[in-house]
């Protein structure tokens, strides 16, 4: 019943209030390490997702969203953690160095295959420190410009890029965002050095984009669906081999002749090295048991993604996309001369 | 009338009684966690995110909307009774409140800081709801170049928060520019003064500076001498404001809500400035400057004021562009995503019920914020009749827990001890840290876009000439100092930074 609901969830969220200041003194190593790990009894205590980005942001959003179902499906309790810091590193570090017993886990994005590139003494190896559990999303990305910038379509830009490269400004929200890689990637593609504009997250760097600041950036269909369907800003192509639902007019990077620019922001899950394999099997069936769920599903068709299909939430899957990334991207950053510390 | 129809769909929206039912909780739990030392609204609001996930939009964004503005009216309380801000903006109302605290005047001082809050929002909301849109197209005009020109106009006027000598602010503010370089350069990556600690690449958090610098340090200072404490808690004075506090909070009411809502509509971070740039006026314009920093209750009212307008106003970016001004205006973003709503300029024309109702909901919010908080003065008033060995461990207690949520990163929790050793050593050198948290908070920015700027021109340093708004408001800032350091005037600047004995 509609009301009934509404109570339960006005309890809850006092509840959680409540609770706020007991999670952060209690959630602080990250699940109960002492639980017996053994697959038969696994979930025998909470689990913590770590998520290395802040709290209501993409990842946070993705998160939470397949925490619930996985929960249910584990017959535990799921507890999401926000560890910022240094491109989602510090996270990261933590997870690499959590017991590897099933009860901390880490959903990072496609920054884990590209921080060895950007950070020296990383701590951690993506690699080596982590086994993964499956993929979640990719989320695409699209080519936006100001609205009155001259170029119509992608090869115009590119041809317009060249020739201007010295005044051209490519707009990104600071080093190591989904943003920076798609900016380096064109670069690239294109064949064009061009003068980079770092904003402080993505919010700052649209808002200089509509407000013809700059002029182009890529940038997640999350945030740009909205400015491209009302006209405020030029989309030119969607980074990703299919279209995307939301925006049915917009090519793809392929269709419009920069076959070169391909990236999406992907999701996976991974836990520490070493945890039992039964126990990482165990999280991968209940992550796709959570991802064919129709409310995840309806939640991320409006945050303009998908899950990935079945076949793709799971270790090998996962461990594939991740080595093919890190392969990648460590050229196309050490190309760039990038380097975050 | 057309706007006529809008509010009435709007209000037909927001008195629903679901929606007053979570405005009223929105406003609470932003009166809570503004009162709790640390926890602030954007951790709020990302927690209660996923459980809005069942609300009807409208009904989420409301709740969320008052917990942002709420936490705005709640900050102040403790910045006023323990000195304790847990904002940028309840850091200025501390200079005076606090004062005003100790004097047995804290009723006075939350008082005109609950009725300035409440006009302020009020007028703000009809800004809102008369001239959004062209307002925010004025706001994009705001460029890098201008943004850099209107932080230095503000940090120059906001020199005035100083209340020893000018020597010392001038070197509290470059030490609070120098620790606002700490952690990753965003424009190359290199990390700055983080001593190999990763936890130092985002920089030092605001909460753990000010809760440090203010509150410990303000601890630290209170145990040490038991004689003038003991003397703020008897002597509480009256609760209200007397009729000659009323007459001096209306000009500051007034001049700090134009001056916020102004602020608030830029995109790039206006609000930061609001409360920093009334007290700056209100010193600057009074007949009474020596009493500011010994508790001014125009110091308190003004500021107040301002922040809470450009509280409101700063909802203007993201509802009629789509674009977020602040962290929880990016939180927000989110949950118009969630809720299946794009954010952007068709919200307006697509939504209009969520659009005029979330409007109509602020001006219900406001009134049940200033109903419900009226009547707390009493009680927190009584708070500081608790015995200090109690009180303090508690704040302690509470701020501990409070910037350890920040990012539950212990680092935090050493800052604020950190930063607390340091405000006390600075207290006792006759250094103030107001002045400090100026420069942790302006410091950024103004790097940020002098080099932001610089990069767009390739270089070209007249674009802060060239560029209209910008160069007016160089012009201004110029002006300003002349006032400063003309000789002619030298005497009513010595009034401005009035020695401390």
């Amino acid at each position: 019943m509609r009301t009934s609901s509404r109570y339960r969830v006005t309890a809850r969220m006092i509840a959680t209030i409540g609770v706020v200041s007991l999670i952060a003194a209690c959630s602080g190593n990250g699940g109960g390490g002492n639980a017996d790990a053994g697959g038969d009894t696994y979930p025998g205590d909470n689990i913590t997702f770590v998520v290395p980005f802040s709290a209501g942001g993409p990842t946070d959003t993705v998160t939470r969203m397949i925490a619930e179902p996985m929960a249910a499906k584990l017959g535990g309790k799921i507890v999401v953690q926000n560890v910022e810091g240094a491109g989602g590193t510090v996270g990261a570090g933590e997870v690499a160095r959590a017991e590897p017993d099933g009860y901390t886990l880490l959903m990072h994005h496609i920054g884990m295959s590209t921080a060895p590139a950007l950070y020296k003494d990383l701590g951690y190896q993506p690699l080596e420190s982590f086994e993964t559990v499956g993929l979640v999303t990719e989320v695409p990305m699209t080519v936006v410009a100001r609205k009155d910038f001259a170029p119509a379509t992608l090869k115009d830009l590119v041809t317009h890029v060249k020739a201007n490269a010295d005044k051209v400004t490519l707009a990104n929200a600071g080093i190591g965002a989904a943003s920076h890689l798609c900016g380096l990637l064109f670069q690239t593609a294109a064949g064009v050095k061009l003068q980079e504009v770092p904003y402080e997250g993505t919010g700052p760097a649209l808002t200089d984009l509509v407000g013809g600041q700059v002029d182009f950036m890529c940038d997640q269909t999350t945030n740009t669906s909205g400015q491209i369907s009302a006209g405020e800003v030029k989309a030119y192509a969607v980074t990703t081999p299919e279209r995307v639902k939301s925006l049915p007019d917009l090519p793809t990077t392929a269709e419009a002749g920069l076959p070169g620019l391909e990236v999406s922001v992907w999701h996976g899950l991974y836990v520490p090295k070493g945890t039992p394999q039964d126990v990482v099997q165990k999280l991968s069936e209940a992550l796709k048991v959570a991802l064919a769920d129709q409310r995840v599903m309806d939640q991320m068709a409006k945050l303009g993604t998908t899950p990935v299909p079945a076949e793709s939430a799971t270790p090998q899957a996962h461990r594939t996309k991740l080595e093919e990334q890190l392969g990648t991207w460590g050229k196309v950053i050490a190309d760039a001369g990038v380097e975050a510390s | 009338m057309e706007l006529l129809d809008n509010l009435a769909l709007g209000f037909s929206t927001a008195l629903l009684i679901q929606n007053v039912l979570y405005c009223f909780v929105g406003v609470l739990l932003g009166t809570a966690v503004g009162v709790l030392p640390g926890i602030g609204p954007t951790a709020t609001v990302a927690m209660l995110l996923p459980i809005t996930f069942n609300f009807e939009p409208v009904t989420a964004l409301i709740m969320l909307a008052g917990i942002y503005y709420g936490a705005q009216y709640g900050g102040s309380t403790t910045a006023i009774l323990i000195n304790l801000p847990g904002e940028s903006s309840a850091a200025v109302t501390a200079l005076d409140g606090h004062e005003m605290a100790r004097q047995g005047r804290a009723g006075p001082a939350l008082a005109s800081a609950a009725i300035g809050s409440f006009i302020a929002g009020s007028i703000a909301t009809v800004a809102l709801a008369v001239a959004a849109p062209p307002l925010a197209r004025v706001a994009l005009q705001f460029g890098p170049a201008e943004y850099f020109s209107l932080v230095l106009l503000g940090l120059i006027v906001s020199i005035a928060l100083a209340r020893g000598t000018a020597l010392k602010a001038l070197a509290m503010i470059f030490l609070g520019v120098l620790l606002g370089t700490v952690g990753q350069d965003i424009y190359t990556g290199t990390p700055r003064f983080v001593f190999g600690q990763r936890e130092l690449y985002g920089g030092i958090d605001f909460v753990s500076v000010a809760v440090g610098m203010f509150g410990v340090a303000e601890i630290l200072r209170n145990l040490e001498n038991e004689q003038t404490r003991t003397a703020v808690v008897n002597k509480v004075k009256n609760l209200w404001p007397t009729r000659e506090d009323r007459r001096r909070i209306v000009g500051p009411i007034l001049r700090g809500t134009g001056l916020g809502a102004a602020l608030g509509v830029l995109p790039g971070g206006g609000h930061v400035l609001a409360s920093f740039t009334s007290y700056a006026v209100e010193k600057r314009i009074s007949k009474r400057q020596r009493e500011f920093g010994h508790g001014a209750i125009e110091g308190v009212a003004g500021p107040e004021s301002a922040n809470n307008a450009a509280a409101q106003t700063s909802f203007i970016p993201l509802l009629t562009l789509g674009l977020p001004a602040h962290p929880v205006m990016a939180l927000m973003v989110g949950a118009f995503i969630v809720h299946g709503i794009t954010p952007g300029p068709n919200v307006i024309t697509d939504e209009p019920a969520l659009f005029w109702g979330l409007i109509a909901s602020m001006w219900i919010g406001n009134v049940l914020l200033v109903l419900l908080n009226l009547p707390l003065i009493g009680m927190w008033v009584r708070m500081l009749r608790i015995p200090y060995q109690v009180l303090f461990p508690m704040i302690i207690l509470f701020a501990s827990i409070g910037t350890y949520s920040l990012g539950f990163n212990a680092f935090d929790v050493y800052a604020i001890v950190l930063f607390g050793l340091l405000g006390y050593v600075l207290i006792k050198c006759g250094c103030e840290p107001a002045p400090l948290l100026l420069g942790f908070v302006l410091g950024p920015l103004l790097e940020e876009n002098l080099r932001r700027a610089l990069i767009i021109s390739r270089g070209d340093a007249t674009v802060f000439l060239t560029r209209p708004i910008s160069a007016v408001l160089l012009a201004v800032a110029l002006a300003a100092l002349v006032v400063a350091v003309l000789p002619a005037i030298r005497r009513r600047r010595e009034m401005v930074f009035t020695e401390e004995d």
